[in-house]
């Protein structure tokens, strides 16, 4: 069972019922579990819309679109069914927060769905977790049978005459899933291919019909919105950057952990305070700020506060909100090459420049590694890496030549020191293992 | 796009796909679990896996390997009973996940993607589990182990190895 | 949709809103590269190689995907892009084996060219290659897995446009590969379009792998020698010791009515033409019994001689001639002159596949009526009734999918068969084999006889509401059936119909007279009008048809047979021995069943050795030009002419040529002035030159246009390579209501071609690989 920590700093919103043992549906009522959806009932969609617009929250999923915005794109009138769609296919590398959610708080997902779907005027859910998250998925099915039960999903919902159906899904491993129109496509039993945008998911998405999709953490946050009201949750965080967010510390802190801080938290004070700081007296030497895709920042770049628009402006991203700490004791070269391996395995294949160019990357950062490359080599994995940042079919590529470009902008002196067959003057040097 | 007359799955199973298929707006959906538990019940994606989902969905069998060859968990060939999935990505990698691999490779006397001769055990690295703040992290089959070590591992392994894993599906 | 204007690099365009930026810049000449895109199949935005620079956007966008809009301002060429274009080449490189010297697509490969211009020269990518062994597939298909750059083209025209799916996408990532549905085989209709639309030499195919460099091809346009499609093709040819040889069809250019479709058989069915045991030397039945080689000269005497004979002592209605489905129309309507005109008999006839003799009766004076085989392609409703258009007649099945998937039209079949065609249809109806008729009638709304439904009445219903729309019907329909099915279709507003015959000239060959009653443009004989003066000693009556001379050979009754290109023995049955008191005359490339009991044996050119005009079952007349060549054959129009004239016929009567004659306008001469003044007369005023050789068939076509109504079409667009719609309203007849259509279907399927399809080595092996074999049909 996944550690839990807590921290005074903490504003506890959507994480106020972990280890509270809300999985259970009674326990999530006593909780004021699915007041919220009830209010929404009565109030109806422009309410809804208006207190998620008023909240400032943006998508969890580490790409930030204002929540509330995004479902005011779906056209009111549709032909086709209109449906919400759940992600929870949490599969960046340094991110583990949505696994929280799951096991603590599965009904804050599916209240937070059902207020998707009201908001929209959808009649359908989908909830996607991701393959390896069996056991959650088997905790996420019970709690929906259990909402089903009390009447609280499908027909005539609270006794509304409202209908809502929830259906859970597996994915099967695949990091590309992630992304909406991925998503949507293995959804539909098809490959985790991404589609071509536009038309974006609010006007044709699942199965044709207009879709919102949100990630498990922005869907599971709307019923608190509701509780506590938009302009509230807001205060919470920065200017455009309202309430809070799970930040997952990981790595080399004393603490590591899933802590739940204002929009906007230092990130120096995240690490050093929340999370306890370097363990065994170590300095620090970088921090990827928000899952592996993120551009890495030097100790003397994280004195900053963790929200979408000031990270923007430290030249990385705000992501997942997986903080990953890095001591003195790692290898750069090491961490740029498991970082371009994990992408490099997850590229889908379809486009020319994400496929050829993480594998070259690659098998580039691998060889350089093991000391069988010159200094021109590391300009080429730099001209590599920069011709594939927005040339790419979906952001995987971007997500895999940003992180490259940060190592090699930032840590070009690792690089050269594994020039000319020396390889590498760490120890803890690996062999690549994943093909 | 039909139930087949017979089945190479279990009744439960293949009442439950009789469901599965039932829950979308299109059957196509129930495509990915579908593969997914036949896993869990053949141990691999048989050619006559492939062949009855085909059936049940009312796609061709090339549609399905299609997508299961995409997806990384399914497998067309068997692996041992309990498959031990170490997360070397980098947050577990920072908190020595590849010492808990070459621990696993030493223990188990295989490789990434090898098998036990007694047919219990198969080993592979994997990508990021979602497990990082608890790392480093296995997962055997679908169950997670956190805040590893080489001596809890050794318990884990031992666990399993004695028939007290847990299991779950 | 309206117009809306653009800027392109400066220049202003216009275009419907809603195209596509590629589109509307390469219609305006602005080439924007691509690999992935290709226009009619699916968009994938996969290769990146078209991304343009659009004002006030910020990342590079694919000019695929990308919809025109008013005011839009797109740059296609910089710095910034050809940097883009050039390291996705260098990406491409990385891993492609640069086995360009060998590869069948050196010298026409897309990445090659893209290469070239965007100057990926230097090569950054220093890891080893992976090479993976090259598969074969089928008998076709080869694939060379590294040259692979992963465009999805051949997945798409295997699903969308052939509706196949034989191929998919398997793997993700740099693992990505193509594979077949039989796992390491095909299992598909082997129709070649994914090698030919392949922009690299990942899929070659079986006939023209490692063969030959493309630029030591000649090409050549011509029209394809096996069904009745008619498709266009265009034939790459070598030289050879004995002559020209085919390595290669397709049509890549996409001229003429199949776009770049072509069918196995025109893809790769035309290798019989190289058989080794084709024959090229004439061959004379000895007293022995055994046939041997003879010179020409002695083989064209003996054959001259006997026929002058047999019509001199025992007349021409003791000769009979049966033609081909497969020769030109200048060669069908040669015969059936000589027939008439030297033999003096109407005892001619030829395998007939459909009742174009009851379709030309049915819409005589109807103008505009029959579709083209390009109507199905934009046509808003198709009604295909009998027929399997899949196996009989695959580039109307082509067109008729391209239709429903691009512009959604709405497909009607009724069929007796589940035909594979059903996919497509809006609506389909399965009825008794022997419903065809009474479908008819309940179509138009006499329910007797006919066992309505729900879906039936649906489907009626449906068919009464559409406004334009194209009828294709198969050899079910025949005499009074076509005329049943003509009197609905033109109760409905905008019809057009196609009768469907089973070869390359089946069309040509009724339209032109191989019939004992009917004279070419289906006049009879009854009412030969210019016919009596053109062709001076025509015998009035009507002669015998193919079951009726095979009939008078058993009874002793016939002289001579004069086969071309044809083998009645084993099409019909025919039990030899019937023939044995029959001086049989057979001209074909191969030792058919009726060669084998002939008296004389011409060796012949098939039509790709030939040229001339031919006309596909839609009426759409084309030119067919000499690609190959084969030391030893002759045409059949030469041989036609060298009999006659070994009989002692003047050739000049036979074949209007060279300029013995003068043109006086018919002015001093009279109407009476003889036929070679009248055609004078015509090609004068036609602007047209005598032809100058009595084996030149462009004499014949010049005769048919002047005799042919339906067949003066624009000589000038023909020859340019146009198809033209031959004119069937022109056809004013009257048939006997107790005339026999001997309509005999071929029933060949995408892997049998009669005789052709026998010989053809691609074809058997293509049917060999297969698990269910599909039947061999006989021979033609």
């Amino acid at each position: 069972m996944p550690r839990l920590v807590s921290h005074p700093d903490e504003v506890k919103i959507i994480s106020r019922r972990f280890g509270q043992g809300a999985a259970e549906i009674d326990r999530y009522i006593e909780l004021d579990g699915y007041k919220a959806a009830q209010a929404a009932i009565e109030k109806g969609p422009e309410w809804i819309i208006a207190e998620m617009k008023a909240s400032g929250l943006r998508g969890r999923g580490g790409a930030g679109f204002p929540t509330g915005m995004k479902w005011s794109f779906v056209p009111k009138q549709s032909e086709k069914p209109k449906y919400v769609l759940v992600n929870g296919d949490e599969s960046e590398p340094g991110t583990c927060k949505d696994h929280l959610i799951f096991l603590h708080d599965p009904h804050a997902v599916i209240e937070g769905t059902l207020i998707a779907g009201l908001a929209i005027g959808a009649k359908m859910g989908f909830i996607y977790l991701r393959g390896e998250y069996r056991y959650l998925l088997k905790i996420m099915e019970k709690a929906v049978a259990d909402a089903y039960a009390k009447g609280f999903l499908g027909k005539n919902i609270f006794g509304s005459g409202i209908d809502f159906e929830v259906v859970t899904q597996t994915g099967a491993g695949a990091y590309e899933v992630g992304e909406e129109s991925a998503l949507m496509e293995s959804l539909e039993g098809k490959r985790g291919v991404p589609r071509i945008k536009p038309p974006f998911p609010a006007v044709v998405g699942l199965y044709g019909g207009p879709t919102v999709i949100n990630n498990a953490e922005t869907i599971a946050t709307a019923p608190h919105i509701l509780l506590m009201g938009g302009e509230a949750y807001a205060k919470v965080g920065t200017e455009r950057n309202g309430g809070t967010r799970l930040f997952g510390i990981s790595g080399h802190v004393e603490r590591p952990g899933v802590y739940e801080l204002p929009m906007g938290f230092n990130l120096k004070r995240a690490i050093y305070e929340v999370a306890g700081g370097i363990p065994g007296g170590k300095k620090l030497k970088a921090v990827v700020p928000g899952g592996s895709s993120t551009p890495v920042l030097l100790p003397e770049e994280i004195d900053v506060g963790l929200d979408f628009d000031q990270m923007a402006k430290a030249g990385t991203m705000l992501g997942s909100g997986g903080v990953v700490v890095i001591d003195e004791s790692v290898c750069m070269v090491e961490f740029a090459l498991r970082t371009i391996k994990f992408y490099q395995h997850e590229s889908c294949g379809w486009c020319i420049p994400c496929r050829e160019g993480t594998d070259w990357l690659k098998k580039s950062i691998t060889r350089l590694h093991a000391g069988g490359a010159v200094d021109k080599d590391i300009d080429n994995i730099r001209y590599l890496a920069e011709n594939m940042m927005g040339r790419t079919f979906c952001p995987l590529g971007d997500a895999a030549a940003m992180p490259t470009i940060g190592f090699v902008k930032k840590f070009r002196h690792e690089f050269e020191e594994h020039l000319n067959g020396k390889g590498c003057p760490y120890e803890h040097q690996r062999e690549a293992v994943l093909v | 796009m039909s139930t087949p007359a017979t089945t190479i799955f279990s009744p439960a199973l293949a009442a439950r796909f009789d469901k599965l298929v039932t829950l979308y707006p299109v059957r196509r959906s129930a495509l990915v679990p579908m593969l997914l538990y036949s896993q869990d019940e053949v141990g691999y994606i048989s050619d006559a896996v492939v062949e009855e989902i085909a059936v049940r969905i009312g796609i061709t069998p090339l549609d399905v390997r299609n997508v299961l060859s995409y997806y990384s968990m399914l497998r067309t060939k068997p692996v041992g009973k309990y498959n031990v999935q170490v997360c070397t990505n980098i947050s577990c990698m920072l908190k020595d996940g590849y010492g808990i691999l070459d621990h696993c490779k030493q223990r188990l006397g295989i490789g990434h993607k090898e098998v036990t001769p007694d047919g219990l055990f198969s080993l592979e690295e994997v990508e990021c589990i979602g497990a990082c703040c608890w790392a480093p992290a296995v997962q055997i089959n679908y169950d997670f182990y956190d805040d590893l070590t080489p001596e809890k591992m050794d318990k884990v392994l031992e666990d399993y190895r004695a028939g007290r894993g847990k299991e779950t599906l | 949709m309206a117009d809306v204007t653009f800027t392109v690099d400066g220049k202003k365009l216009t275009a419907p809103a809603g195209t596509l930026l590629i589109d509307a810049c390469r219609k305006a000449g602005i080439e924007i590269p691509a690999f992935c895109y290709y226009p009619g199949l699916s968009l994938q935005a996969a290769c990146r190689m078209c991304v343009v620079r659009l004002e006030k956007v910020p990342k590079l966008q694919t000019a695929c995907t990308t919809p025109v809009a008013e005011g839009m301002v797109v740059t296609t060429e910089s710095d910034e892009i050809k940097q883009s274009r050039k390291a996705i080449l260098e990406l491409l490189l990385g891993n492609h084996p640069l086995d360009c010297p060998v590869c069948d697509a050196g010298g026409e490969c897309e990445l090659q060219d893209m290469t070239f211009k965007y100057g990926a020269a230097e090569s950054k990518y220093v890891e080893i290659k992976q090479h993976r062994e090259e598969q074969q597939w089928s008998p076709v298909v080869f694939f060379d897995r590294p040259r692979c750059i992963l465009c999805y083209r051949c997945v798409r025209v295997c699903g969308e446009g052939m509706d196949v799916w034989a191929l998919g996408v398997q793997n993700r990532g740099v693992s990505s590969v193509i594979s077949p549905n039989g796992e390491d085989h095909l299992d598909c209709e082997e129709c070649g379009m994914c090698i030919d639309i392949c922009p690299v030499g990942a899929l070659t195919s079986g006939t023209y792998r490692y063969k030959t460099r493309p630029w030591e091809m000649n090409h050549v346009a011509t029209v394809c020698t096996h069904c009745g499609d008619g498709c266009k093709t265009t034939l790459g040819v070598r030289s050879v010791d004995d002559g020209s040889e085919i390595i290669r069809g397709d049509n890549r250019d996409k001229s003429g009515m199949n776009g770049d479709f072509l069918c196995i058989k025109g893809r790769y069915a035309f290798d019989f033409t190289t058989r080794e045991d084709r024959i090229t030397k004439p061959l004379v039945r000895q007293p022995n019994g055994q046939l041997a080689e003879v010179s020409w000269e002695q083989a064209l005497e003996h054959a001259g001689m006997k026929l002058r004979e047999i019509r001199d002592t025992r007349g021409g209605s003791a000769i009979g001639v049966i033609g081909s489905t497969r020769t030109t129309n200048e060669e069908a309507y040669l015969l059936q002159k000589f027939a008439r005109t030297v033999l003096n008999t109407n005892n001619i006839d030829h395998h007939r596949t459909a009742d174009y003799a009851s379709f030309a009766a049915a819409l005589q004076g109807k103008a505009g009526r029959t579709a083209s085989l390009r109507d199905f392609l934009t046509a808003p409703a198709i009604l295909l009734l009998g027929n399997d258009a899949t196996e009989q007649h695959p580039a109307l099945a082509w067109n008729i999918r391209s239709n429903v998937r691009q512009n959604r039209a709405r497909l009607y079949v009724a069929n007796h068969a589940d035909i594979k065609l059903h996919r497509q249809a809006k609506s389909f109806l399965q009825i008794p084999q022997d419903g065809y008729a009474a479908l008819v009638q309940y179509l138009a709304g006499n329910e007797a006889g006919f066992d309505g439904t729900e879906i039936s009445a649906a489907f009626r219903e449906a068919l009464r509401k559409e406004e334009s729309l194209v009828i294709a019907f198969g050899s079910e329909f025949r005499g009074r059936d076509i005329q049943s099915l003509v009197d609905f279709g033109l109760g409905l507003p905008n019809v057009k119909f196609a009768a469907l015959g089973d070869y390359a000239n089946s069309r040509g060959a009724a339209d032109m007279g191989l019939m004992p009653d009917l004279l070419p443009g289906y006049v009879p004989l009854a009412a030969a009008k210019h016919f009596g003066e053109e062709y001076p000693s025509l015998p009035s009556a009507p002669g015998l048809d193919m079951l009726q001379m095979f009939d008078a050979a058993e009874a002793g009754n016939l002289g001579a047979l004069y086969v071309v290109g044809s083998n009645p023995v084993e099409r019909y049955g025919i039990d030899p021995t019937a023939l044995k008191n029959t001086f049989l005359i057979v001209q074909d490339m191969f030792m058919t069943e009726t060669a084998a009991v002939a008296d004389v044996i011409f060796p012949a050119a098939n039509l790709y050795e030939k040229s001339g005009t031919v006309t596909n079952t839609y009426g759409d007349l084309q030119l067919a030009k000499k690609a190959a060549d084969k030391a030893g054959v002759r045409t059949d129009f030469e041989l036609i002419v060298r009999l006659a004239d070994k009989m002692g016929a003047d050739p000049k009567k036979l074949v209007p040529f060279g300029r013995g004659v003068r043109a006086d306008m018919g002015q001093t001469r009279g109407a009476q002035s003889g036929e070679a003044d009248r055609h004078a007369v015509w090609l004068a005023a036609n602007n047209l030159e005598p032809k100058l050789s009595p084996f030149d068939p462009f004499a014949v076509f010049d005769e048919i246009q002047r005799l042919v109504p339906s067949y003066n079409v624009s000589r000038f667009e023909l020859l340019g390579g146009q198809d033209k719609q031959t004119r069937s309203d022109l056809v004013q007849i009257e048939l006997d209501p107790a005339r026999r259509d001997l309509v005999l279907p071929a029933n060949d399927t995408l892997f049998t071609s009669g005789t052709l399809g026998r010989y053809s080595r691609m074809l058997h092996s293509v049917m060999e690989s297969r698990t269910t074999k599909p039947a061999e049909t006989a021979a033609d």
